[in-house]
């Protein structure tokens, strides 16, 4: 990959994918700047999770997905051959639409991914765990409020500090991009306003694509707007200037309340 | 009934609704809806009753021999079990503990790495068809009687002991212990791959999500997970040993005697009682003292029954 900051994180070309004989995404092209925040949005089912789901290949579990085209990331095509899925993952950081913190402790949670990813054998250093745990918690304004508790069960934390938790493990494999699949679904109104802040904070620093159904959202808490429909991308621009004068009539519908 | 009958017109907004009926009026679906509830009623107790009748009965048998007749201390701790001695009858049971107790744990350590081994394979790895063809024959093979374990055990495991181990006798701890693993295998297989099912499927994608190999998803995230559900698994299967009967019988060689080799030959409680209950004089100390051995079976049975509940229990209440 390259040092420097390319104007491109990820560059979807002809990127098609069925479910079995259902076919969720039609010849998709997209090209998502670097270090910024784009929203995905569309009705449901209109393929929007899938193409967010498919940079980090995790719709591959699912033994019935077929994929043909590619998708760059950061210049190298992660759909090819040769590529291991491990690598791809590392780097591609996945949130859910339901916070999925592992049934471990706040800190286990933390280090999981580091742990899977180290290079080096052997035990590591007490307090190398201590400063990623810290700085990862940090970042995520979530240390404060579990410091003192990090051998809790994750589980046992409310929805909002979950999430960001989520969000945290996530940190300590140094990902470019990360995917949120609607990160305040579940969320009430308060946890939703923290976490959005906090995506907000994290902008720069990483790729963020985010996949969501509250309109409000997209228009406040991104800078460059996807609008999809049946599996095509539709629109794609810049959030401010969309939501104002959308150029497609599909688009003006959708965000108008019409339909969706 | 006469307002159910056809379409009621919607009323003008505003009215009140009438009643459709009296309401003290009871229809039919009131007296079916009785008789249900007082069948199924009958249907839950009915275990209740059946384990505590079963109980009362055992006991009233044993608890008069453990009251008059027994020496706690030889009970337990002779090894001499001599019901029809013409001098002294002895009831010592210490060789029949150790003959049941070793067969349990070798069955065990022969069930448990296969059983949870297979539960993973099928719970985590397996798909589609094989899966299913795996379920099919692991229910299969729970359905083979005792008595055809023992078989196998008297005729095929015993020439084998003896050829590959060059012992005298074939029917030995290691027979009973193989032969009773086998049978444990299948239950414990189920439960355990239930457990490793009721772990919520957002862990295994987190998790992967995070590049985490399918193997790794399982070790560090599965089977902790699923940890308390694989202990009532384990249990259970002891639970299965310890009171299986005709095919140890068959396949430990019924002498009474403290094993100490694998190719000891050993007596189970639960063989004892079946073996010798027919021979013993009705309420004589003999038969006495053998329902004394069918409470303590019993005893442990749902001692580690329960263990087992409160694991499975545990886990619910986590939710995880």
């Amino acid at each position: 990959m390259d040092s420097g900051a390319p104007p491109l994180a990820i560059e979807a070309r002809g990127l098609n994918l069925w479910y079995g004989s259902f076919q969720a995404l039609h010849d998709v092209d997209l090209r998502i700047r670097s270090g910024i925040i784009t929203s995905l949005i569309g009705p449901s089912g209109c393929g929007k999770s899938t193409f967010l789901r498919s940079v980090n290949r995790i719709t591959e579990r699912l033994g019935y997905v077929r994929t043909t085209g590619t998708i760059e990331v950061h210049g190298q095509d992660i759909l090819a051959p040769g590529v291991e899925l491990v690598q791809v993952r590392r780097k591609i950081g996945m949130v859910f639409q339901r916070p999925n913190p592992l049934p471990l402790s706040i800190r286990e949670n933390v280090l999981f991914g580091w742990r899977l990813h180290r290079e080096e054998r052997g035990r590591p250093e007490p307090h190398e765990c201590d400063e990623i745990v810290e700085g990862a918690l940090r970042k995520v304004l979530l240390w404060d409020g579990v410091k003192d508790r990090l051998d809790l069960r994750a589980t046992e934390l409310s929805l909002e500090e979950q999430q960001k938790l989520c969000i945290a493990r996530l940190l300590p494999m140094r990902p470019r991009v990360l995917l949120m699949d609607e990160p305040c679904s579940a969320l009430d109104p308060k946890a939703t306003e923290a976490v959005e802040e906090l995506i907000w904070d994290l902008r720069g620093e990483f790729t963020i694509v985010i996949v969501t159904h509250n309109m409000a959202q997209a228009r406040r808490a991104s800078e460059e707007c996807v609008f999809m429909l049946l599996g095509r991308v539709v629109e794609h621009g810049e959030t401010g200037a969309m939501f104002v004068t959308p150029e497609c009539r599909e688009t003006a519908d959708y965000i108008e309340g019409r339909y969706g | 009934m006469s307002a159910n009958d056809g379409p009621v017109p919607h009323p003008p907004r505003g009215t009140p609704v009438p009643f459709p009926a009296r309401a003290d009026e009871r229809d039919r679906a009131w007296f079916v809806d009785k008789v249900v509830q007082v069948l199924v009623f009958a249907g839950g107790i009915s275990g209740i009753v059946c384990v505590v009748g079963i109980f009362v009965f055992v006991s009233r048998e044993g608890f008069g021999f453990i009251a008059h007749t027994l020496d706690l201390r030889e009970f337990f701790g002779s090894i001499a079990w001599r019901p029809t001695s013409d001098k002294r009858a002895t009831y010592g049971i210490l060789a029949l503990l150790a003959g049941t107790a070793s067969v349990t744990g070798l069955a065990m350590l022969v069930s448990v790495p296969f059983s949870i081994g297979a539960a993973i394979y099928i719970a985590e790895f397996a798909r589609g068809k094989t899966r299913e063809a795996l379920k099919v024959l692991i229910e299969l093979l729970a359905a083979i009687p005792s008595v055809v374990w023992g078989f196998i055990g008297l005729t095929m495991l015993n020439p084998l002991i003896i050829d590959v181990f060059n012992v005298p006798v074939g029917l030995c701890v290691l027979n009973a212990g193989v032969i009773l693993g086998l049978m444990a295998a299948p239950i414990m297989t189920t439960i355990a791959e239930d457990a490793l099912k009721a772990v919520p499927d957002g862990f295994r994608e987190a998790a992967e999500a995070m590049g985490a190999t399918r193997w790794q998803v399982v070790w560090r995230v599965v089977l902790p997970a699923a940890k308390q559900g694989l202990m009532a698994a384990v249990l259970l299967g002891v639970g299965r040993g310890f009171g299986e009967t005709m095919a140890v019988l068959m396949a430990s060689g019924h002498a009474i005697n403290l094993p100490t080799s694998p190719f000891d030959q050993a007596r189970a409680l639960t063989a004892t009682i079946a073996a010798e209950l027919g021979e013993a004089e009705k309420g004589g100390d003999h038969y006495r003292a053998l329902f004394t051995l069918g409470i303590l079976l019993f005893s442990v049975t749902f001692a580690i029954n329960l263990l087992a509940d409160t694991f499975v229990r545990g886990r619910r209440k986590r939710g995880g």
